[in-house]
């Protein structure tokens, strides 16, 4: 693709974005720990490590846009400008959590900040975005719409068809492949018959584009330029971010027995986090002062949302079964 | 009242609403220009335009989360699935994502879709082109069924179909499309979850949906002729919301009851809906409850097999006899 010029994020944004990928890097951390205290219950699964794709994207997007993500979506959420105490209190179980309750981690919708969902089926979101889509192009409004997939969703037929039909119809839309390798544990390189994901765009006519998804200004110019694209009406596009998590698929993968602790040890001095305040650094913007202050504020809000979360009430027993249809 | 096809019906209720409600739109497989596999839609592309219909790809299981999507955009979209069938292909879209939002994301925003598809034999389609499958999709928290008998019910009911807030799966007779009746101009909205008495009767009642009402009545009608046995159908209508009060009252009538599906027997409506009358009607009824459906077998092209596989009349007038005479 040729090289758009990408509106250049202010400092002050870029300190902004650079805090947001340390909320997200802490809420993640701190869900695990909650896990580990028994005070979280049933599964998450973490982004750290993700951070700079969740964030990069959704820098390159406005408010009436929309996202639709994954099981790995409070970082999406967040980045969009999801509310921590609301996420906290949802993986807390509780009725002042986004989905009261009823979606835990990998069901959480917040339509005020233009969030459709994260999603337990892998690929579920596609066809969702996709129609979401599909509405904006119909009301001829200047949004788009973000679909985030991981590399392991690219073995379901939903995956093919939604982008299939984006394409077809030109649709404002946005595939976003955030690629960490593995598929829980089955390394992608096993299932897939091409080496990026973004080679599959070649079959649906529409440009692929490869980026280093640790590197948050690489990840927010190549998505202006696809969200450019789609709102121009010039159809999707299919960006792949490669990434890698931290830690294990979910809660229970703490061996990770299908990585090497020597790959993960190269991925780690390609952190997210790191790059991006060694940027912020060389430019003026950081320096261990005001990095700490700024980690330490992460921390504390996070700790807000946890306080947050502990003191909200459960749902009502009594609702269990209420609301399974609206008007009712 | 003008005399109309049931395929006509439902294409005069997508036309009362099209024009009336902007937000609704059409998608599906060959429904714009062919005017769909049965013709429902025929014409609508040249009245309303592709923005509004559309053909698609041959891909089920996202035309119906495009249709979720774009419901949760705000739009009212009606998503026809060519053979009820397929509706395999689109389960996970409509079981774990259009019949789950509401609730799972803590009811913050409705999914106001329409699944119409063609189900039901009796045309020699054979075992993937024949099913009526109502009974797994009842089975999943979340969704409506509305399974209209007759033109007037077809056009009333899918005009509520597309007012409701909720995911409703639609599904239309094939045999049907052809059936005449009467059927009132302008809003003639039906209302979910109550039932209709389509023939009168006080010895029995035979509780039925779809096209198996007509075969019911015509049985019952045969059963009154022959042997001066009155039975009393009741057309369900939808069976999301059941009208269990209405099927309780019927029963406490006639202390007699059995159900008539076109699907197979085990683990389907009938079952439930015995059950239904064991916890509300028990102590009414004067002889063990009767199912008549389809046998648990693939439904066969044949028609020598495909008449044995499927509810028929015949079928259900002799289980009705034995049923009279408990």
């Amino acid at each position: 693709m040729s090289a758009a010029p990408s509106p250049a994020l202010t400092s002050p944004d870029r300190l902004r974005l650079y805090r947001q990928m340390h909320l997200v890097r802490r809420f993640d951390e701190r869900v695990m720990e909650l896990f580990g205290q028994g005070l979280i219950k049933g599964t998450a699964h973490a982004c750290c490590g993700q951070e700079a794709s969740a964030v990069g994207v959704c820098a390159a997007l406005g408010p009436h846009d929309q996202v639709s993500s994954t099981h790995r979506g409070h970082g999406h959420l967040i980045a969009k400008g999801g509310c921590v105490d609301r996420l906290m209190a949802e993986l807390f179980g509780k009725e002042t959590g986004y989905s009261r309750g009823r979606g835990g981690s990998q069901h959480v919708a917040a339509y005020e900040v233009g969030f459709l969902g994260s999603n337990g089926i892998t690929a579920g979101g596609l066809p969702i975005a996709t129609g979401a889509a599909l509405a904006i192009a119909h009301r001829q409004e200047p949004h788009v719409v973000v679909a985030f997939f991981g590399e392991g969703a690219t073995g379901q037929g939903a995956f093919h068809e939604a982008v299939n039909l984006g394409a077809a119809w030109k649709l404002p839309i946005v595939y976003v492949c955030e690629n960490n390798l593995y598929a829980m544990g089955t390394v992608i390189s096993q299932t897939s018959p091409v080496p990026h994901v973004a080679d599959r765009a070649q079959g649906y006519g529409i440009p692929g584009v490869v980026v280093d998804g640790n590197d948050l200004d690489a990840v927010y110019a190549a998505t202006v330029e696809a969200v450019t694209r789609a709102r121009a009406g010039a159809g999707p596009s299919l960006l792949e971010c490669k990434t890698y998590r931290i830690y294990g698929h979910s809660k229970g993968d703490s061996e990770r027995v299908y990585r090497t602790r020597a790959e993960e040890a190269t991925w780690a001095a390609h952190d997210p986090l790191v790059l991006a305040a060694a940027r912020l650094r060389a430019d003026g913007l950081l320096d261990d002062a005001s990095d700490a202050a700024l980690v330490a504020a992460v921390y504390d809000r996070i700790e807000q949302a946890v306080e947050f979360a502990k003191t909200s009430p459960d749902p009502d027993p009594a609702a269990a079964a209420t609301g399974v249809f609206a008007g009712e | 009242m003008p005399q109309m096809y049931y395929s006509h019906a439902l294409r005069e209720a997508l036309i009362h609403e099209m024009d009336r409600d902007e937000r609704v739109l059409l998608i599906g497989e060959d429904i714009a220009a062919y005017g769909g596999a049965f013709k429902v839609t025929s014409g609508l592309l040249e009245r309303y335009g592709p923005r509004r219909v559309r053909d698609t790809p041959i891909s089920e299981n996202t035309l119906v989360g495009l249709g979720t999507g774009a419901a949760l955009m705000g739009l009212r979209p009606v998503v026809e699935i060519m053979f009820m069938d397929f509706i395999a292909l689109a389960m996970d879209q409509l079981v774990n994502h259009a019949a789950k939002f509401f609730y799972m994301y803590g009811q913050q925003r409705p999914v106001p879709l329409v699944v119409r598809t063609p189900a039901g034999g009796g045309r020699g389609y054979g075992p993937t082109h024949s099913q009526s499958l109502e009974a797994w999709l009842m089975h999943s928290p979340g969704l409506k069924i509305a399974c209209p008998a007759t033109p007037a019910d077809a056009k009333g009911l899918l005009l509520t179909a597309m007012r409701d807030d909720n995911p409703v799966l639609f599904v239309e007779g094939k045999l049907l499309y052809q059936e005449q009746g009467e059927v009132p101009a302008g809003d003639c909205a039906v209302p979910f979850g109550q039932a209709r008495e389509a023939r009168a009767g006080s010895d029995l009642t035979i509780i039925a949906w779809s096209r198996m009402v007509g075969e019911a009545v015509i049985a019952a009608d045969a059963l009154a002729a022959q042997h001066g046995i009155e039975a009393q159908v009741l057309d369900l209508r939808t069976l999301v919301p059941l009208d269990v009060e209405s099927i309780a009252a019927a029963v406490a009538a006639t202390g007699r009851a059995m159900i008539v599906e076109e699907g197979p027997t085990t683990c389907g409506v009938a079952a439930e809906i015995g059950f239904r009358i064991f916890e509300t009607a028990f102590e009414y009824l004067d002889a063990p409850l009767q199912r008549v459906c389809g046998l648990d077998a693939p439904i066969p092209c044949a028609g020598a097999l495909e008449q044995v596989v499927l509810p028929e009349r015949s079928r259900i007038a002799s289980a009705a006899y034995r049923l009279a005479n408990a």
